[in-house]
C-alpha cells in the first residue's frame, strides 16, 4: 500500500547573512494512513521545517524548497503553486501550532477562526457552520461550547487554546494532521490531556498524525513509528518498541538515555546523562557525520564520510558507520 | 462603557483648566501689549487709552485677569479681538471652513495614498515596489512643506499657469463654476500637505504591517488555506491597522488647528494664519482662544483614541 504522505529526499534551504542555511538536508519520512508517526530531535534540527515544508508555510523567501518530493496521495506538492495548495491546507492536511497562545487571531472570536476554515472549503451556509463549530468544540471538551464559540482567544487558558487549535484542525476532517510540538507550551497535567484528546480524535475520524516533539516521554505514549532527527537528517527510523527496545544510533541512546527515570531504586540511580554540545549550526555544515563532534564512539571514517540510511532490522533503519559491515576493518 | 466615557470626561476637567492656566500665564508673561498700536496713535487721548485699559482690566492682577477670562470663558464668551474688532467666536468660525476643507482633504489623500501602498508594500518586502515606495516616501518626509509648496507654485501657477497660488474665499461664480474653481484652488495645498502626511504614514502603516505578518496566527489562517488576500486582510489587516487609527485620531486636532506653515504658503485663510498673525500683532483673546481650542480637541481624541482602541481590541476593556 502507498503510504499516504511520502517525503523524499527533502531538503529546504534558508538565504541569510552568512550564507545558505540547510535547515532541512535529504530528508526522508513516509506516512500510512490512520498511522502515529513521531518525529523527535531536539530543537533546532529541523523538525518544525520539514513540517512548515509540507504545505509551504515557511517564509518564502528567505526559504526555499532546495529540491526533493512531498507525495501526498500520489501528487507531488513541492511544484504546486500557494494557491494549488490552498486546496489542500485544512482540508487535507491540518495543522496544529506549537504555541496555543500566539497562534489564533486576538482579535477575532475562535468561533469565528474555526467556522472559517468551514466556510472556506465547504458550501455551507454560516449558519451550518456555526453548528459544525459548536460541534467540534464539543468534541474537544470546552464546556459551554455554544456559549464559548463567540469568546476571544485571550478569555481561554492555554490548554483550552490547543483544544480550540485541535478543533480547528479536526474542522474539515483532514487525512493527516500535522501537530508542532502540540504540548511544548502547556504544563504536564494537560500535556497528557491534550495527548489523550489527540488519540481520541484519531481514534474517531482514523486520519494519520505527525507528532513532531523533543520530549521522548511523549513518543513512547502516543507513536507506532519514530523518525529520530539529527541537524537537518534523519539518523534513525524504527516502530516505537525497537526503538525503545534497540537504540542503534548513539544520538539516538543519548535521546533516551536524557529521560529522567523515577522506576529506578537508589542504588541503580545514577546521575542523568546529558548529550554535550548543541545542534551544529547549519551553515556550510562538515563533511562527514554531523553528530560525530558530539559522539562517544566517532571515529576517523566519521569525519570523512557521511553515513547513509541502511536497513538494519525490517522497519529498523539508522545512519551510523557503527558496526558497518561494508566498513570493513575501519571499525 | 459610557461610564468610562464620563469618568475620562471629568478627569479632562482638571487638565484643561490646568492648561488654560498655562497658557494664560504664559501669554501674560510674553512681551508685546495689544495696546501698543493704541498707545503710539497720538489722536487717542491718554485718558480715553487709561479708559480702555480699565475697561478690559489690562491692568489688573494676573489672577484676577485669569478669573475674569475663565467666567467669560463658561459663559460662551470668548473675548473679542483688539485687531479684528469682531469677536473671537465669530472670528475662528469664519476661519474654520476654509482649514477643515484643506487641511481635512489633505489627510484623507494621505490616508488612501499610505493606507494601500503600506499595506501593499508590507506584503512583498524588499520587492522593487517596497523599494521604490520606502524611496519615495524617504524623500517625502524629507522635504519640508515650506519648500514644496514654493515649488509646486514655481511649477504649476508661474511656469504652467495651470493653478492659482493665492487662495482665495470670496471666488466670482456661482454653481458648478465655484465648485470648479473651490476645487482647482485647493489641488496645490492639498498635494503638498498630503503627500508629506502620506510619506511618514505609508511608513508606519508598513512597519505596524510587518510587525504582524510574523506572528503565529497568521501562519495558523494561511494554514486554513483562505489565500493571500483574505489572509492580509482579515488576519493582518485589521490587527494592524489598530495603532494606525490610534495614530490618526491623535493627528485629528492637527486637522482643526490647521498646518500653519502651508496656509501661510498658500494664503489660506484658515486657523494657522489666524493663529500666526495673530501672534504677531499681539491679539492675545484670539491666540488664547486658538489655543484653547486646540488643547480641547486634543483631549477629545485622546479619549476618541482609546475609545476606538477598545473596539478594535477585544483584548483591552474599558472600565
Amino acid at each position: 500500500m502507498a503510504p499516504l504522505l511520502e517525503i523524499k529526499g527533502l531538503k529546504t534551504h534558508f538565504s541569510t547573512d552568512d550564507g545558505i542555511l540547510q535547515a532541512v538536508d535529504g530528508v526522508d519520512i513516509s506516512i500510512n494512513k490512520g498511522e502515529t508517526l513521531c518525529v523527535v530531535g531536539e530543537s533546532g534540527c529541523g523538525k518544525t521545517v520539514t513540517a512548515m515544508s509540507i504545505l509551504k508555510l515557511i517564509a518564502m523567501p528567505p526559504g526555499r524548497i532546495a529540491a526533493g518530493q512531498i507525495i501526498f496521495e500520489g501528487r507531488d506538492l513541492v511544484p504546486l503553486t500557494s494557491n494549488q495548495l490552498d486546496e489542500i491546507r485544512a482540508k487535507e492536511i491540518g495543522f496544529i501550532f506549537q504555541e496555543p497562545m500566539t497562534s489564533l487571531n486576538p482579535v477575532l472570536t475562535i468561533g469565528e477562526q474555526i467556522a472559517e476554515s468551514l466556510r472556506r472549503h465547504e458550501a455551507v451556509t454560516k449558519k451550518q457552520a456555526l453548528e459544525r463549530t459548536i460541534e467540534m468544540l464539543k468534541l474537544v471538551q470546552i464546556p459551554n461550547a455554544e456559549g464559548r464559540v463567540h469568546n476571544y482567544p485571550h478569555q481561554f487558558s492555554g490548554g483550552m487554546r490547543q483544544r480550540v487549535m485541535i478543533a480547528m484542525a479536526l474542522a474539515c476532517k483532514p487525512k493527516l494532521i500535522i501537530a508542532d510540538e502540540p504540548t511544548t507550551a502547556l504544563d504536564v497535567t494537560i500535556q497528557a490531556q491534550i495527548l489523550d484528546l489527540l488519540q481520541d480524535m484519531k481514534d474517531r475520524f482514523g486520519m494519520a498524525v505527525m507528532l513532531i516533539t523533543h520530549a521522548m516521554g511523549v513518543v513512547a505514549e502516543t507513536a507506532q513509528r519514530v523518525v529520530v532527527m539529527y541537524a537537518g537528517k534523519v539518523v534513525e527510523e524504527a516502530p516505537v518498541d525497537d526503538l525503545f527496545g534497540d537504540p542503534r544510533h548513539p544520538y539516538t541512546q543519548g535521546l533516551i538515555r536524557s529521560i529522567p527515570r523515577i522506576d529506578l531504586d537508589s542504588e541503580h540511580k545514577t546521575r542523568l546523562e546529558a548529550i554535550g554540545g548543541s545542534v551544529p549550526i547549519l551553515i556550510n555544515p562538515p563533511v562527514g557525520c554531523r553528530f560525530a563532534p558530539r559522539c562517544k564512539f566517532a571515529m576517523n571514517v566519521c569525519t570523512e564520510k557521511e553515513p547513509l540510511l541502511r536497513e538494519i532490522a525490517p522497519g529498523h533503519r539508522m545512519a551510523c558507520h557503527l558496526g558497518d559491515p561494508n566498513l570493513g576493518a575501519a571499525s | 462603557m459610557s461610564q468610562y466615557v464620563l469618568r475620562r470626561l471629568l478627569i479632562a476637567v482638571p487638565s484643561l483648566l490646568a492648561i488654560s492656566l498655562v497658557l494664560f500665564v504664559v501669554l501674560a508673561l510674553a512681551p508685546g501689549d495689544p495696546f501698543s498700536e493704541l498707545a503710539t496713535n497720538p489722536n487717542v487721548p491718554p485718558e480715553v487709552q487709561a479708559a480702555l485699559r480699565a475697561k478690559f482690566g489690562l491692568d489688573d492682577p494676573i489672577y484676577l485677569r485669569y478669573l475674569h477670562w475663565l467666567n467669560a470663558m463658561l459663559h460662551g464668551d470668548w473675548g473679542f479681538s483688539f485687531v479684528s474688532r469682531m469677536n473671537v467666536d465669530t472670528l475662528i468660525l469664519q476661519r474654520l471652513p476654509a482649514t477643515l476643507y484643506v487641511i481635512g482633504s489633505a489627510q484623507i489623500l494621505a490616508l488612501l495614498i499610505a493606507i494601500p501602498v503600506g499595506v501593499y508594500a508590507a506584503t512583498k518586502p524588499y520587492s522593487l515596489f517596497d523599494q521604490i515606495a520606502n524611496t519615495l516616501a524617504f524623500v517625502g518626509f524629507s522635504l519640508p512643506t515650506f519648500f514644496t509648496g514654493i515649488l509646486f507654485i514655481l511649477i504649476f501657477s508661474v511656469t504652467l499657469d495651470w493653478l492659482p497660488f493665492v487662495y482665495t474665499t470670496d471666488i466670482k461664480a456661482t454653481g458648478i463654476r465655484w465648485v470648479l474653481e473651490m476645487i482647482r484652488q485647493a489641488i496645490m495645498p492639498v498635494a503638498v500637505l498630503g503627500l508629506f502626511q502620506a510619506a511618514s504614514m505609508t511608513r508606519f502603516v508598513r512597519s505596524a504591517m510587518l510587525d504582524v505578518i510574523r506572528l503565529d496566527y497568521v501562519t495558523t489562517a494561511r494554514a486554513k488555506g483562505l489565500g493571500q488576500t483574505t489572509v492580509i486582510i482579515k488576519h493582518v489587516m485589521r490587527n494592524a491597522m489598530i495603532p494606525v487609527v490610534t495614530l490618526i485620531a491623535l493627528q485629528m486636532p492637527a486637522v482643526f488647528g490647521g498646518a500653519i506653515v502651508t496656509e501661510q504658503i498658500f494664503r489660506i485663510p484658515g486657523i494657522g494664519s489666524l493663529l500666526i498673525s495673530s501672534i504677531l500683532s499681539n491679539d492675545t483673546p484670539v491666540v488664547m482662544a486658538v489655543t484653547f481650542v486646540f488643547a480641547c480637541l486634543v483631549v477629545l481624541f485622546n479619549l476618541i483614541a482609546d475609545v476606538l482602541y477598545g473596539w478594535l481590541d477585544p483584548r483591552i476593556s474599558l472600565r
